[in-house]
This record gives structure tokens, C-alpha cells and sequence, in this order.
């Protein structure tokens, strides 16, 4: 107990003193979930609205199969980038295996069926009130999409979010393609797994308390934006 | 208001419908409703709730497949048939911008380019509205939404009308406004087809009335015949207020 509290002091310690190892830590963390989430959603989002109109056989089972790979293991999709990008892989000419492009490819992967599935739901509902307004005037597919994804948008960020918060805090994936190279590749999971293996708690301890207040911030951000534009916008 | 068929571009009108029906799982909803309407006419659709009065305007606006029966419209061009027609809902949808947006927004998918924005404005102002350009539309009042949805339909220039109960929710000054931008355009060459309640507004704008009852189309009469003496026993009822189940 007693080393916990002391830990945790230290922790704090390099909390307040803004400590540079924290820092480029937590930075790396940041660009990498931030890409990856950038990059996930301008596929996702398209592909959530598709799937939200499109109506074709078997799209139910599709939606299944979505649904499903939200839940997708970190570390198996972590094996699916490695296989890929290592040397003899179909993509290891591009020779970015252990960077941190592979990690933001990785995460990417974990979190697209995330975003889809959320937004899929999100705009299928929607859709079901704006569907015969939208067709009596005249709007082609691709401007119903287009009108749902604008009129939505303060909702589906909540969808990107939830993907960003399970990117961040993922560590199979980008402990696999990333390698946890010290000051290359390290990032917040992947330096607590390690710190904590080796017995330097408070370390392990002060990015967990970073990695809990950045998620706690971001989702209150949103939460406020969103209940400001619902308020702004009815 | 400029002609609403466009120049030289053929006519959609009339609409033709025969045996029209529609059947929601085994329950027959719409049965063989038989029906023309001619250009330049308004048409008064009424009868009791639940009599497919709605359901009759989202199929003749091409929104419900007809399950039974054959609609035909005077050209075979699709494009020129879609964007000839407007419909009014009886629960409106408002986008989430503001009330002028909504209308650019119909505007632009209907293939306008320019003056877009003065359009929308002369829209807004047609109904009244001019004050509230800037609101977000679903923030505003059941009744304001309901004639933004006028002004959009207005703004479009069709040449034929579908109105399910423009004025349900308005007040008496207000609904009065809407009979008279109604008039306007009926004037101006557009087509109305429009369901309503309100005995005392069908018998102020109606040519010619339609009653529904159960799905059938039950009478389809000249205006003034109808509401001196209506044909079936049903809508003596109906007219007389007797409820009708
Ligand atoms: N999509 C649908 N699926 C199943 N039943 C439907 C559907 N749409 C309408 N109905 C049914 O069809 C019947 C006619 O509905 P409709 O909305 O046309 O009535 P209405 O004459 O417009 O009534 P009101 O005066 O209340 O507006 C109702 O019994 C309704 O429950
Ligand atoms: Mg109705």
C-alpha cells in the first residue's frame, strides 16, 4: 500500500513537472490514435451512410458481420499488420513495419468497423425520418448521404470518439507492429505494459493517469459540443 | 410566378390511376382507387382518419409502390415527372440548418445554380416568414415548420401540388395565409391535391372532392355537388359529422 501512495506521488511529480519522457510519450500516443482515427473515419463514415440506404441481399448479414468486428482483438489484427508489412509480406517493400505509420495503419484497422457500425446505426435511423422528404425532393443517393452524414454530424462524432478512445487505448496492436522502441515507437499502452514489467511504477503510473484524463477530456468536450449544437440546432 | 410546366418542356399532367391498391402485409389499405387528375384543377381528398388519404398522396407522388394497379402520367420522361411535382407532409422534416438553408437545399438538389439564396429568401417571405431566415428549422414552431415546408414546395415551381393537411396545426390567421399562397399558385397554373379536416376550407378551395373511406375511393364529385349533396351515404355521414367506423 504504502509503495502504492509513494508511486503514486512520484507520478504526480512528473504530471506537474511536465516531464519530457511523459511528454514525447503522450505526444506519440496523441498523432498516432489522431491519424488513425482521421484515417478510419474518412473511409467508415462513407461506409456507414452506404450501408444506412443501400439496400441489396445479404445486407443484413453484412451489418452482422460489421457489428461483429467491433470487437475485433487488438492483438490478432496486430498479427494481420505484421504479417503484412514485415519483410517477406505482401506490403514489406514499404519497409514501415515497426514505425509509427504501422501503428497508425494498425489502429486504423481495429477501430473502421467501429465507426462504420456506430454510424451505420446512427444514419439508419435518421434515415428512416428524412427518407421519403429527402426522395420527394429529388435528392439522388449520394445527396441523401452526403445531407445525413452534415445534419448528423454532432452525433457520428460521438461514433468517431468512441473509436479514438479505443484506439488510444489499445495495446496488442501497436505493441506487435510498433515494437515499443524507445523513443521511436513507445506510446502510452505500450510503455505502461513495459514500465510495469519492470517494476518502474511510477512512470507506469503517471501516463496511466495522462492516458484516463485525455479520454475523460476528450469525451466531456464532446459531450458539451454536442448538447451546445442540439441546443443551437434542435 | 413563372409557368410551372417551364417553356416548351411537355406536360406531366394529367395523372392517371387505375385500380390503384396497396397492402401493407395481408392488410389492404388502398383498394382499386381509380382516379384522373386533370391540370389546373384542386383536388380535395377527405374522409375519416385512417381512410388511406395520406397513403394515396405518398403513391400518386411516386413514393409508395402501388401493390395493385397502374399510374401514368402524360410524358414517360422520369426527370421531368419527378421534378414537376412537390409534396407538403402532414408531419414536415426539417434538415438541421436554418430555414433558409432548408429551402437553398431543395433548391440546389431540384438543379439550380444561381440566385439560389434570393429564391430561398423570396420563399421565406412568400409564407411570412422572412424574420425567422436564420433559425434552425427544427427549433422553430410546429406551424412555422409547416409553412417553411410550403415556402420550400413553392420555391420548387411545380406543376403539380401534394398537400397532406398544410394546415393542421396553424392558426386561423396563419392557415389563412397558406389557402391564399394556395390560391396563388393554383392561379398561377399548379395542380393541388390536398387531404384536410376542415370541412370550411375543402368547400373554400375545392373543385372537386375525393372521399376515401376504408381504402375505397368512395365519391369523386364536383365541389359544389358535394357539399350540397353528396352521393353516398357515407359521406352524408361524414359531412353531417356522424363518426364513421
Ligand atoms: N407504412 C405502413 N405500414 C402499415 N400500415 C400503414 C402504413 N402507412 C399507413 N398505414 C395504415 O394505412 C391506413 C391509412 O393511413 P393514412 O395515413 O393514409 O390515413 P389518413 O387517411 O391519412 O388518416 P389521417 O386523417 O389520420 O391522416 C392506416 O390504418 C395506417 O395504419
Ligand atoms: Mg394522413
Amino acid at each position: 500500500m504504502e509503495e502504492i501512495s509513494q508511486s503514486m506521488g512520484l507520478a504526480m511529480g512528473l504530471v506537474r513537472q511536465l516531464d519530457q519522457t511523459l511528454l514525447a510519450i503522450a505526444g506519440l500516443s496523441l498523432k498516432v490514435s489522431g491519424v488513425a482515427v482521421l484515417a478510419a473515419s474518412l473511409l467508415a463514415l462513407p461506409l456507414g451512410a452506404w450501408l444506412a440506404l443501400a439496400r441489396f441481399p445479404g445486407r443484413q448479414v453484412v451489418i452482422a458481420v460489421l457489428n461483429g468486428m467491433m470487437g475485433l482483438p487488438p492483438v490478432v489484427v496486430g498479427l494481420l499488420i505484421y504479417l503484412l508489412l514485415s519483410r517477406a509480406g505482401p506490403l514489406g517493400s514499404l519497409g514501415i513495419l515497426f514505425t509509427p505509420a504501422a501503428m497508425m495503419i494498425a489502429q486504423a484497422v481495429l477501430i473502421l468497423p467501429i465507426i462504420a457500425a456506430l454510424s451505420r446505426q446512427v444514419i439508419d435511423d435518421a434515415w428512416s425520418e428524412y427518407r421519403e422528404q429527402l426522395l420527394s425532393l429529388n435528392a439522388t443517393r449520394w445527396q441523401c448521404m452526403r445531407a445525413l452524414l452534415w445534419d448528423l454530424r454532432f452525433t457520428l462524432l460521438t461514433a468517431v470518439l468512441a473509436g479514438f478512445g479505443r484506439a488510444i487505448a489499445e495495446v496488442g496492436a501497436v505493441m506487435i507492429v510498433g515494437g515499443n522502441i524507445d523513443g521511436v515507437t513507445r506510446v502510452m499502452t505500450t510503455a505502461i505494459a513495459l514500465e510495469t514489467s519492470k517494476g518502474d511504477l511510477p512512470l507506469a503510473l503517471a501516463l496511466g493517469v495522462v492516458l484516463i484524463a485525455l479520454v475523460i477530456a476528450i469525451n466531456t468536450a464532446a459531450q458539451l459540443m454536442k448538447s451546445y449544437s442540439m441546443r443551437r440546432h434542435g | 410566378m413563372a409557368d410551372p410546366a417551364g417553356a416548351g418542356a411537355p406536360a406531366i399532367l394529367p395523372l392517371a390511376g387505375s385500380d390503384l391498391s396497396w397492402r401493407a402485409g395481408d392488410v389492404e389499405i388502398l383498394r382499386e382507387v381509380s382516379l384522373r387528375i386533370e391540370p389546373g384543377t384542386r383536388n380535395i381528398v377527405i374522409g375519416p382518419n385512417g381512410a388511406g388519404k395520406s397513403v394515396l398522396l405518398r403513391m400518386l407522388h411516386g413514393l409508395l409502390a402501388p401493390s395493385g394497379g397502374q399510374l401514368a402520367w402524360a410524358t414517360a420522361d422520369p426527370l421531368r415527372i419527378r421534378r414537376g411535382q412537390a409534396m407538403v407532409f402532414q408531419r414536415p422534416v426539417m434538415l438541421r440548418r436554418t430555414a433558409r438553408e432548408n429551402i437553398e437545399f431543395a433548391l440546389r438538389v431540384g438543379g439550380m445554380r444561381e440566385g439560389v439564396r434570393a429564391a430561398a429568401r423570396a420563399a421565406l417571405a412568400r409564407v411570412g416568414l422572412a424574420s425567422l431566415e436564420d433559425r434552425p428549422a427544427r427549433l422553430c414552431s410546429g406551424g412555422e415548420q409547416q409553412r417553411i415546408a410550403l415556402a420550400r414546395a413553392w420555391a420548387l415551381r411545380p406543376e403539380i401540388l401534394f398537400l397532406d393537411e398544410p394546415t393542421a396545426s396553424l392558426d386561423p390567421a396563419a392557415t389563412r395565409a397558406i389557402e391564399e399562397i394556395i390560391a396563388a399558385m393554383h392561379a398561377a397554373g399548379t395542380t393541388i391535391v390536398m387531404t384536410t379536416h376542415d370541412l370550411g376550407q375543402a368547400r373554400r378551395i375545392a373543385d372537386r372532392v375525393l372521399f376515401l373511406h376504408r381504402g375505397r375511393l368512395v365519391e369523386d364529385t364536383p365541389a359544389r355537388e358535394f357539399f350540397q349533396q353528396p352521393r353516398s351515404p357515407e359521406a352524408t355521414a361524414f359531412i353531417k359529422g356522424e363518426l364513421l367506423w
